[in-house]
């Protein structure tokens, strides 16, 4: 039996998610091979045979896989899918694009963000909303899963060594086209990588007044967050959103300013090591979770805060 | 132009769910239903459409039980011109959907399908993926903005990290995501017009699709609950329990 990761990568670098994943496809297989398919993405391929626990690299070097429209990538899986139990992918938007295709082409069910494995075919992944944890066992002689990646720690980046071989297979179904792309330029890290991580709610009041976090951020190398609710009231672009509907964190240190802490969120977040909690609100739910609360007005707290980090 | 708008009924997002005492599925008793959010988003951006003149038609479906009929009318209250039901006491799973839908699509031939990217019950998201996978279709999913221009839709992506766009040829699929626009709410009079729009009850089993269902739920659980921690009455004491304390900062 053999698992086959999907990496995750811009054709610049190796997404750390592709790590967490890692881990999970060996919980289920010790034999793990990763797929690189992008465009003149030889250098990731390089940096996925150093992944601990990784025996195969499949190098799929062309530009029909380059913007990893999920037409073409499907196809490309589902043709090597033969020879793997095990397909998985982070839930990334780009594995949740793409996977379900791959499912729907294999004629399997997807089990979708796995939290936790339990055996080969027993999983346990988070519904309504992180409300509830199901355990589900698929009958489906593949597996096609996609992965929780805070339910799992990062496999070791360097200690590997793989061999890589390439594949030509070119896949273009010709049914769709990229057009470009707007990637926020941040020198801060990504929210799912990032270390310590300080999120703002309805309670930032407005867009600018997330300015108050920034310098914080800068000081303590930390990512911006945001609920929903924020989003939704246009402060701040839905990348910074943290929850079911958007990314899903476990910084070391989560610092939540003038959030609620709607379930919603709290799903989102709540695997974090030690939360902080500021609020005026001293009934605010997310006290419930936060190691550390602190009733206060935030454009009083932030500053201070600032200053004395 | 046609759209197919599949929807889902699903418990209100108000409602905090628990499992049954025996874990053996989630408690819907007497839990107030509702149409998906997401789905409210699609027939938005459907009705959209229809009234910029760029469409005809609009056909809502879903896969379910006859109280399924209620989300259907609401579609048609929110624009749907007609709504179609697939009826079917099975509890079914996105793959079983996505093939009762393609089912549908090859008997209406719609120009778009647009679809919530996920059912906030079981937070799978697959169906539109699935669906486009089981026509040959392209798909365009987590959509923030359509513009139609000709054969094709032009279609702004949210992803991680930013925005993508897409250009995809029709017919295509089309998920949504949250900022796509704001659905309207549904007039009285709308309401009253909806009840006399056409409502087609397919039973599944006449669409000739295997659905048996490849996962078993073997257990429904809460999460582990985090303990909440202390409350701190300053940010020097914020600051001296994040150091000395947690450790997390130095």
């Amino acid at each position: 039996m053999t698992a086959l990761v999907i990496a995750e990568h811009n054709n610049q670098e190796l997404k750390p998610v592709t790590l967490n994943t890692v881990t999970a496809a060996l919980e289920l297989d010790q034999d793990l091979h990763i797929l690189v398919a992008g465009s003149n993405c030889s250098a990731i391929a390089e940096s996925a045979a150093k992944i601990e626990g990784v025996s195969k690299v499949i190098l799929t070097d062309s530009l029909e896989y380059e913007n990893c429209l999920a037409e073409n990538i499907s196809i490309l899986i589902s043709k090597i899918s033969g020879d793997y139990d095990f397909i998985l992918a982070p839930t990334t938007t780009n594995g949740k694009n793409v996977m379900p295709r791959v499912a729907a082409l294999l004629d399997v069910c997807q089990i979708s963000d796995v939290s936790a494995v339990v055996s080969s075919d027993t999983f346990q992944r988070p519904i309504y909303a992180g409300n509830c944890i199901a355990t589900v066992q698929s009958n489906d002689p593949k597996k096609v899963i996609t992965v929780r990646t805070t339910g799992f720690d990062p496999a070791n980046a360097e200690s590997g060594a793989a061999e890589i071989i390439t594949l030509q297979e070119v896949n273009d179904a010709g049914i769709s086209q990229f057009v470009k792309e707007e990637i926020a330029q941040s020198d801060r890290p990504e929210l799912t990588a990032a270390d310590v991580i300080i999120s703002g709610g309805r309670g930032m009041q407005n867009g600018e007044n997330f300015s108050l976090l920034e310098g914080i951020a800068d000081k303590l190398g930390a990512a911006i967050g945001a609920s929903r609710a924020a989003v939704d009231s246009g402060f701040v672009p839905n990348d910074y959103q943290v929850g079911q509907t958007g990314k899903i964190v476990a910084p070391d240190l989560y610092i939540a300013v003038g959030i609620s802490g709607a379930i919603q969120h709290l799903a989102g977040m709540k695997d974090s090591k030690v939360i902080v909690a500021i609020n005026k609100d001293e009934d605010a739910p997310i006290f419930q979770v936060a190691d550390y609360g602190l009733v206060a007005d935030l454009f009083e707290a932030m500053p201070e805060l600032e200053s004395k980090i | 132009m046609k759209i197919l708008v599949p929807v889902k009924r699903v418990v209100d997002y108000n409602v905090k769910v628990r499992p049954k005492s025996d874990e053996s599925g989630v408690d819907l008793n007497n839990v107030k239903m509702a149409l998906n959010p997401f789905c409210e988003i699609a027939i938005e951006e459907a009705v959209k459409l229809k009234e910029a003149g760029k469409v005809e038609e609009i056909i809502a479906v879903t896969v379910g039980t006859s109280a399924s009929q209620e989300q259907l009318r609401t579609t048609l209250a929110l624009g749907a011109d007609r709504a179609i039901l697939i009826e079917t006491d099975t509890e079914t799973e996105p793959l079983g959907i996505s093939k009762l839908l393609k089912a549908i699509v090859e008997k209406e031939s719609p120009d778009l399908i647009i679809l919530g990217k996920q059912a906030i019950d079981g937070d799978n998201n697959q169906t539109g993926q699935m669906l486009g996978a089981l026509l040959g279709y392209p798909q365009a999913t987590f959509a923030s903005e359509v513009n139609l221009e000709g054969d094709k839709a032009i279609v702004t992506r949210e992803i991680d990290g930013g925005l993508q766009t897409l250009s995809i040829n029709m017919p295509a699929i089309i998920t949504t995501d949250l900022r796509l626009n704001e659905p309207r709410y549904a007039s009285l009079p709308n309401i009253m017009k909806a009840k006399s729009k056409p409502l087609d009850v397919i039973p599944a089993d006449d669409l000739g699709v295997d659905i048996t269902p490849r996962m078993t739920t073997l257990k429904v659980s809460l999460p582990p609950q985090r303990e909440a921690g202390v409350m701190v009455e300053t940010v020097d004491d914020l600051l001296d329990k994040l150091k000395n304390e947690a450790k997390v900062i130095s």
